[in-house]
């Protein structure tokens, strides 16, 4: 029983990990160009499209994904430029419409391009085994390694906020746009950046869930309304609010698939348990976010108006 | 019939007008001219304006950007769909419950959303869609993922729903009685404190005005008239489903009132017609241009919202003058 518990407990950890890499990049955009993007998904979508096209060209899920990143990093940018950058003093309304828009046209322009069925990126050869963590807890290898970089990227990315110049930046830019922008920083240009940062992030979080999903239309429609609520439990801005957020959330995931079904077939039919057990942990997220919003109106680590 | 006259000096009046008698007069021109599609697609033109005039009370009069409004469709929908599964086929008593059972739910939650502003605002509403989504899918006794077929509402002696003329003619009286209220509501003492809270929240606070209630009573209305197109929809197509409150459709339903102008009276008339003619003869026009470019007919669309959102934003309304008062 504790090994399941604690390979449960390893997937909310891996869930919550790309969720959290989801959610950096909508975090940001939200805190510092106060922009409602809901076509973050779109680039996580599309990373992981751009990683199966490089993979078959490249034959090597490394390069392939590596690549990828870069590709979504370009992308992230074209979006900002041409539509993005007009959107930030507009207000949400405009921004949701707009950004809506994208996800229409992203959707369909996959659609047009990779064709209307899904495609898999297979687990790297080189992670297809198993990695045993306790003696007799044996745990997927390729799911281990999305922990590892989820954390690694975690780390660079706290690192990259709280120590380096471009980090004091994007902090200043979240507490007062106009005032740096006033001492002489290319704000436009930093804008670019994040944006194209966020976009790599989408990407890099959409491709490594691919071989574990499946790509497809649509992927990342769903996915981001979760990033949303996440960010907004945490606190919009906050990156470590949607650290805490996402490992919530990839648990309440978790336990819900897990053991919900069980709990589930003491009072009711296995069959329609295992029916509206999915459906019951879904519902508890967003349940978590209205108590959380009802309590601090501007998440757990957002600041106070 | 005296207020109509001034009406009909301005364009917006004479426009007004003639829409109102083409729609009026839908059946029998498809019937005329054997095109009962149209008829169909006007049925949903009708519904769907029911649906976005109740969003644009709150979005339009009240400011506050609701992204769940789809839920309470589905809420109207799923009543019917669930009573007239159990056995109660009688509209007298399934529209009044469904429409209850939104008023009551839209209370509840306006009451926890509209504590929170801004972009707070707008995904806490959505969340609480999803939440109503995913309780729908997890249904399993009434269709689950899968949605379920549904007897249409029964009135005996006095409509009958199954007949598609009467059916449309049925949602065309709601639709003006929705615009009616609207209109009533706007210019109301209630409509101004709502407005005004609207652009300047602080100052009607100063006022004396408790915003919070006014806008929970917006809320519940919107809720409820949201419900009325839900009960609609479910009956038009016989059936309910999930899929009718997912978020792209609350998304539709915000492109359709900000494309039709927003917090102009017939602005969600003039979005659902233009939403569904995209919807209907944008794919044809492409297939003209090259073959098979119709299929991704959102290529061009979604641009297109984003050119709407930039630089278009009094919606199909404005280009109708300005508004008188």
């Amino acid at each position: 029983m504790m090994d399941y518990l604690l390979i449960q407990v390893l997937n909310g950890v891996q869930l919550g990990l790309l969720m959290f890499l989801l959610a950096a990049g909508l975090t940001l955009t939200f805190g510092i160009m106060d922009l409602v993007n809901l076509a973050h998904g779109s680039l996580y979508m599309m990373g992981a499209y751009f990683a199966w096209t490089l993979i078959g060209w490249t034959h090597s899920f490394a390069l392939g994904a590596l690549l990828a990143l870069p590709a979504c990093f370009l992308l992230g940018v074209i979006v900002e430029v041409v539509v993005a950058r007009r959107l930030y003093a507009r207000d949400h309304l405009d921004q949701v419409l707009a950004t809506f828009g994208l996800i229409l046209f992203f959707n369909e322009l996959v659609r047009a391009v990779w064709g209307p069925e899904g495609r898999s990126i297979s687990v790297p050869a080189f992670l297809n085994h198993t990695v045993t963590l306790l003696p007799g807890v044996a745990y997927p290898a390729y799911r281990f390694a999305l922990i590892v970089v989820g954390t690694v990227v975690g780390i660079l990315l706290a690192w990259l906020v709280a120590r380096t110049r471009l980090g004091m930046l994007i902090r200043a830019g979240a507490s007062n746009r106009r005032m740096i922008a006033a001492l002489g920083v290319n704000i436009e240009l930093l804008f670019s950046l994040v944006f194209g940062l966020g976009a790599v992030f989408a990407g890099l979080a959409g491709l490594m869930a691919a071989p574990i999903a499946s790509v497809k239309i649509g992927m990342g429609d769903d996915i981001l309304i979760v990033a949303f609520v996440i960010i907004v439990i945490g606190g919009i801005g906050s990156i470590k609010g949607a650290f805490v957020a996402a490992m919530i959330v990839g648990q309440i995931d978790i336990v819900g698939r897990a053991f919900l079904p069980d709990f589930l077939k003491t009072f009711m039919g296995a069959a329609s348990a295992s029916a509206a057990a999915p459906a019951i942990s879904q519902v508890l997220i967003y349940i978590v976010m209205a108590a959380v919003l009802v309590w601090r109106p501007t998440g757990l680590f957002g600041q106070r108006t | 019939m005296a207020e109509l006259l001034p009406a009909l000096r301005t364009p917006r009046g004479v426009v007004t007008v003639l829409l109102l008698l083409l729609l009026a007069a839908l059946p029998l021109l498809t019937q005329a001219f054997d095109q009962r599609y149209l008829l169909s697609v006007g049925t949903r033109i009708v519904i769907w304006s029911i649906a976005a005039a109740s969003l644009n009370m709150i979005l339009g009069y009240g400011g506050l950007v609701s992204f769940g409004h789809a839920a309470f469709l589905g809420i109207g929908g799923y009543a019917v769909g669930i009573l007239s599964a159990e056995g109660f086929a009688s509209g007298w008593l399934q529209w009044p419950v469904a429409i209850a059972v939104a008023v009551v739910w839209a209370t509840l939650i306006g009451a926890l959303s509209l504590r929170t502003r801004g972009v707070y605002f707008i995904m806490i509403t959505l969340a609480f869609a999803q939440l109503v989504y995913y309780l729908s899918s997890g249904l399993a006794a009434y269709g689950g993922d899968d949605g379920l077929n549904i007897s249409r509402s029964r009135f005996p002696g006095l409509i009958d729903l199954r007949d598609k003329a009467t059916f449309y003619w049925l949602c065309f009286a709601l639709l003006c009685g929705t615009l009616w209220f609207c209109s009533r509501l706007v210019h109301s003492r209630f409509g101004y404190v709502l407005r005004g809270a609207r652009s300047n929240e602080l100052r009607m606070t100063a006022l004396g005005f408790p915003v919070f209630r006014y806008r929970l009573v917006a809320f519940a209305l919107a809720g409820g008239f949201g419900a009325l197109a839900g009960i609609l929809l479910a009956n038009d197509g016989a059936y309910v489903s999930p899929a009718m409150m997912s978020w792209v459709k609350s998304g539709d339903l915000i492109v359709i009132v900000v494309l039709g102008g927003i917090g102009a009276l017939f602005g969600p008339l003039y979005g659902a017609i233009a939403f569904f003619a995209v919807e209907e003869f944008l794919p044809p026009l492409l297939n003209l241009m090259h073959r098979g470019w119709g299929e991704y007919w959102q290529i061009v669309f979604g641009p297109l919202l984003v050119i709407i959102a930039l630089y278009a934003r009094g919606g199909l309304d404005s280009l109708l003058g300005r508004h008188h008062g």
